[in-house]
């Protein structure tokens, strides 16, 4: 698949804003952390802008923008538009319970509590339905795995992590430590399912170029693609990333995207230093969880490139 | 009613006819226009609902040439219209027939990402997505003689390659053609359930090459002349 940036950007950024606002609202309200207004309401303002920054590039590719009201209203059968509407309906969640932390400080009321828990819920939902969007394309065997929303929930929320320690590393005296260690987690379990799909995606399945054409007894050879120019599809689904660049992309989302911000994180754990190295941590994972995201699209093969020659996806 | 196409792989000589019809009634048609890009300049391309694509099937000597075309398979369980978040593309329930609503799409390519055939391409000049539409601005126009209400593709193939007709009716020519020639589902394991059915080449007694005269003196000398002399 043609990696188009508008998208790498929309599903990093609001994947990270989602899993921040998850995070700060669950160890806010239960009060698993102590946190200051001040901490609870910039990181809760960093979260919405990073969904809205996403979710605003994702209609940077759309071909007809004038309609992409109606994408609000096939609910019931697509989980693009399930995952406009989670977005939308997250909003007036969040904003409620940042408003009560605006008028209460950190100690809000019942409420206010139960919109902030009703946010984080509908953010995984949102996360969720943004990794069916690809998840249940049949078309695309690199997809069509339950690794995918659960890969996109995990980043989220290791990303989400990150943030987290990083804006309590502005709060004074604050004990980091429990959310740093949670953060090493979550990205030790991202880096795992990561793996995994790795794996899992390595191993050729599916249709064929035989089965595409209805000859399952002999060889199937393309002659002429028919065209002698690129059309709509070889140029969506034509995209073949050199070997040499999936490799070494691959290698720095491992060193970028979960090592070097784990052993970061551990130095910060082991008292070794200062929190402010959460931020660091978060450039780099940032950097490697986007060109993850480049990878899962580039890699992706659609089977229309079996009619174009391909052997097999 | 399930309308749709069959297509005779044995008979197709894959002269793109059925292709340049397409293109010629469909551009002023409900979904028209099939915009150009650089009609006349370097690697000029554009919007095509049917493309013909050939294949060589078998390793030589036991081989042959396949050609293929493909348009919208108006599948049963079409993901295309279910993934579309607009509602702009449909399956019409009275026929079958699967349809993009242009006033309603926000070209956001996900319904081609659904689709296995590679049917539906984006218009970069509407901004909308386009495909076969089955001719369905000819195949209920009741202006047209009855045997004109068919297809553009179907009734230009010069080959009698192409069928149109209702699968749900067992003495339609085109059920009948499936039943005798064993019309098959392409990638049945998707699970689109493709209506369009493609007719496999029939099988043939290979023509005996064993009792072709071998070659005499004066031949051998003519072919050799031939080969040593430059033109
Ligand atoms: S061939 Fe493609 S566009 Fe046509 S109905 Fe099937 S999935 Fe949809
Ligand atoms: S491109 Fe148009 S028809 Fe296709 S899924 Fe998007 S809105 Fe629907
Ligand atoms: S049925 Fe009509 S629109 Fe479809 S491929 Fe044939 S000519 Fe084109």
């Amino acid at each position: 698949m043609h990696p188009a940036f508008s998208v790498i950007f929309f599903t990093v950024t609001s994947g990270a804003g989602f899993g921040l606002f998850t995070l700060l609202a669950i160890l806010h309200v239960f009060g698993l952390v102590d946190m200051t207004q001040e901490t609870v309401l910039w990181a809760g303002i960093i979260g919405l802008v990073l969904v809205a920054v996403g979710l605003m590039s994702s209609t940077f590719h759309l071909a007809n923008p004038k309609n992409a009201w109606r994408a609000f209203f096939r609910f019931k059968t697509s989980w693009l538009s399930r995952e406009g509407v989670f977005a939308v309906l997250f909003y007036p969640f969040a904003l409620l319970y940042l408003l009560g932390v605006f008028l209460q400080g950190a100690e809000i009321n019942g409420f206010f509590k139960a919109m902030g828990i009703l946010g984080a819920i509908l953010a995984v939902i949102t996360i969720f339905s943004t990794g069916m969007i690809y998840g249940c394309l049949k078309t695309i065997r690199q997809w069509n795995t339950a690794l995918t929303p659960a890969n996109y929930i995990f980043m989220g929320l290791a990303l989400g992590g990150l943030l987290m320690v990083s804006a309590l590393s502005y709060q004074d005296g604050a004990d980091v430590m429990g959310v740093t260690g949670l953060t090493v987690t979550l990205l030790a379990i991202a880096a795992l399912a990561k793996a995994v799909y790795y794996f899992w995606v390595a191993k050729v399945t599916g249709p064929t170029i035989n089965t595409a054409t209805g000859f399952t007894r002999a060889a199937v050879r393309l002659l002429d693609t028919g065209h002698t120019a690129g059309t709509f599809l070889t140029e969506e689904f034509g995209y073949e990333p050199d070997h040499s660049v999936v490799t070494a992309l691959k290698t720095l989302v491992f060193a970028l995207g979960f090592g070097l911000p784990i052993l970061l994180l551990a130095l910060v754990l082991a008292g070794q230093a200062g929190p402010g190295m959460a931020l660091w941590a978060t450039v780099s994972a940032f950097l490697g969880i986007i060109a993850e995201r480049w990878l899962f699209f580039a890699e992706a093969r659609h089977v229309v490139n079996l009619y174009h020659g391909a052997q097999h996806t | 009613m399930r309308l749709g196409l069959v297509i005779d792989i044995d008979t197709c000589v894959g002269c793109h006819a059925c292709a340049t019809a397409c293109k010629q009634w469909n551009t002023s048609g409900t979904t028209g226009p099939l915009t150009d890009y650089r009609p006349y300049g370097e690697n000029p391309s554009g919007v095509w609902f049917n493309r013909i694509r050939h294949y060589e099937i078998g390793d030589y000597p036991n081989n042959k040439t396949i050609n293929f075309p493909m348009s919208c398979m108006h599948c049963e369980d079409a993901d295309c219209v279910t993934v579309c978040p607009t509602g702009a593309s449909y399956k019409r329930a009275e026929d079958g027939v699967v349809l993009v609503d242009q006033t309603k799409c926000m070209g956001c390519n996900y319904c081609s990402w659904a689709c296995p055939y590679g049917a539906r391409e984006l218009d970069r000049e509407s901004g909308t997505m386009k495909k076969c539409t089955l001719c369905i601005d000819r195949i209920y126009d009741e202006e047209l003689e009855e045997i004109d209400r068919q297809p553009a593709c179907v009734i230009t193939c010069p080959a009698h390659a192409r069928y149109f007709g209702d699968f749900d009716d067992p003495n339609s020519e085109v059920s009948k053609l499936v039943r005798e020639r064993a019309g098959m589902q392409l990638m049945p394991e998707l699970g689109y359930n493709p209506t369009n059915r493609y007719l496999p080449p029939r099988l043939t007694t290979p023509i005996p090459t064993d009792d072709v005269r071998k070659t005499d003196l004066i031949s051998s000398v003519k072919q050799w002349v031939n080969k040593a002399i430059a033109r």
